[in-house]
């Protein structure tokens, strides 16, 4: 899809604006690429569930990598522009984007008119969606990152009624942007052995690999949890907390396998059997609870 | 043999049969390969991490400090109760460089103090009667007790700030409460197994409760010492107050 704006678009360098939220919708947080680099103080990492999807919106409104993006869960998201227009842009879960009254779509630029009102309707597929602004969402950064962390707490709020979101300066007028069609998903995640899939033992990861997995409603940023026919461990006893990586799937007693996202803790004690390539860590952001999940060794 | 392998290895897909039961598989790549470097256990950990093993928490406090002082070429250097991730490993060059590292490093290598936090502690703790009578001795002699050991702060969980202190003698491991408390003010002064903690924020917890300090734990504005007070490798003396 090749998509083009920008037709009338005010030059680079102009004056910072900011929006107003009218409704956040179930969830809307400030996300950026994350705080990495703090995991040894119990920090989570953070960051929008699928960077690349985040990225391209920001690149569509000519932003760069650094800045701050809306992660939308489940549309509903009701924004109002204040005395400055900006361009905006939407990727992730296909939804409406109205502008006033006007309907456009996700995967490319929209200008929004100082006082307009930007509207996400409920995506019919997937979660998730990102809002890009032009500027950026420049909210004050906590360790480096506006990325807000939903397990410890870090980073600013979910948006709420009345929150005004200060603009950062535009970078770039928007260019036009080829956004690839993703791959359709087949509702495959590539998994490599974890550092523990001893405690699986082969029987053990063969089911792992076998066993067709449903979203569990209790997924959220910190993990997708899987429901099925719970695994048994090859190996009794206790394991001592170890450091944990995005994506570790890690198996607790009650034999569910959890697949760790963007707000995972630092540490854990039950063994990590797997990990889920990074790739197809994103494609997390987009399950609902009941969509099929499979296993597949990488 | 105690090698194992995950991943890829060598760049081409790898049935993962073999990998999770023990097996020994040469890999070529090297660059996610389970195996032994030096004394260590180096376990691969998908594509852009490797966990390594070491005998308990000073000696992964020990490396993780080491490691980082090497700096490597990683985003995140994890230590835990014994073990040290190494996280954000770009490339199989960065596994290299890290497994080079870990050969070179012994655990008396590079253990130097690291700064010495005192807390003033009230000990007026909901479970300081209980941790007395565990420890077989008057709460006078438990705070005693505790106020006589210097700890160090080994590793960050649980949550932000959020240090697992180690030197407490095994004669004074104490259990885990049978059921967590829902709410544990910041502040608590607490006791599990042979681990001592601070909460640095209220929040649910299972650990017995000594005593409470009005140190600021974690302040993620703070820039001197940070904000973790009691960061990997600090010291640790508490006084009655």
């Amino acid at each position: 899809m090749r998509v083009t704006g920008a037709v009338t678009a005010p030059a680079a360098g102009g004056p910072a604006g900011h929006v107003e939220v009218l409704d956040p919708g179930p969830l809307t947080l400030v996300q950026d690429r994350g705080r990495p680099g703090h995991a040894h103080l119990g920090v989570p990492r953070a960051g929008a569930l699928d960077p690349a999807a985040a990225a391209l919106a920001g690149r569509l409104v000519g932003n760069g990598p650094d800045d701050a993006v809306l992660e939308v869960l489940l549309g509903g998201l009701v924004l109002r522009w204040g005395p400055v227009g900006a361009w905006v842009a939407v990727t992730g879960a296909p939804v409406t984007v109205w502008v006033d009254g006007r309907a456009s779509s996700t995967g490319r630029a929209e200008w929004v008119p100082a006082g307009a009102t930007l509207r996400l309707g409920p995506p019919p597929v997937g979660l998730r969606s990102w809002v890009a602004v032009a500027g950026g969402i420049a909210v004050d950064p906590v360790l480096g990152s506006r990325s807000r962390d939903t397990l410890a707490g870090v980073g600013p709020a979910p948006l709420a009624p009345g929150d005004v979101l200060p603009l950062g300066p535009r970078q770039a007028p928007p260019a036009p942007v080829v956004v690839p069609p993703g791959p359709a998903y087949d509702g495959a995640l590539g998994v490599s052995a974890g550092p523990r899939a001893d405690w699986l033992g082969r029987a053990g990861w063969e089911r792992l690999l076998a066993t067709p997995w449903r979203v569990g409603g209790g997924s959220d940023r910190v993990g997708l949890r899987l429901e099925g026919e719970p695994l048994a461990r090859a190996r009794e006893g206790e394991l001592a907390s170890e450091g944990v990586v995005l994506g570790a799937v890690q198996l607790p007693p009650d034999g569910r396998p959890v697949v760790f996202l963007a707000d995972h803790p630092t540490t854990g004690g039950y063994p990590v059997v797997a990990v889920v390539v990074a790739e197809h860590v994103a494609r997390c952001a987009q399950l609902r609870p009941g969509d099929p999940v499979r296993l597949v060794a990488r | 043999m105690n090698e194992r392998t995950g991943g890829r290895a060598g760049g081409r897909p790898r049935g993962a049969g073999s990998a999770a039961d023990g097996a020994v598989v040469a890999g070529a790549g090297g660059d996610a390969v389970s195996g032994r470097v030096g004394a260590r256990r180096v376990l691969a950990y998908g594509p852009h991490a490797l966990l390594v093993e070491v005998d308990d928490a000073d000696g992964a406090a020990a490396l993780a400090s080491w490691l980082r002082a090497q700096g490597p070429p990683a985003e995140d250097v994890v230590p835990a109760a014994a073990t040290v991730l190494v996280d954000g490993l770009a490339d199989a060059a960065a596994h290299a460089a890290v497994r080079d590292a870990v050969a070179r490093w012994h655990p008396r290598a590079g253990v130097t103090d690291g700064p010495l936090v005192v807390l003033e502690v009230d000990y007026d703790g909901e479970d300081l009667a209980d941790v007395a009578a565990l420890w077989g001795c008057s709460v006078q002699e438990a705070v005693a007790r505790h106020t006589a050991l210097e700890l160090t702060a080994a590793f960050c969980g649980f949550a932000p700030g959020f240090s697992y202190l180690v030197g407490l003698p095994a004669a004074l491991a104490v259990p885990r409460l049978a059921t967590p408390r829902t709410r544990v003010p910041a502040g608590s002064v607490a006791l599990a197994d042979r681990w001592c903690g601070v909460y640095p924020t209220a929040s649910p917890g299972g650990w017995r409760l000594i005593g409470r300090t009005d140190a600021v734990l974690w302040d993620p504005d703070r820039l001197d010492p940070g904000p973790a007070l009691l960061a990997p490798g600090t010291r640790v003396r508490f006084v009655a107050r």
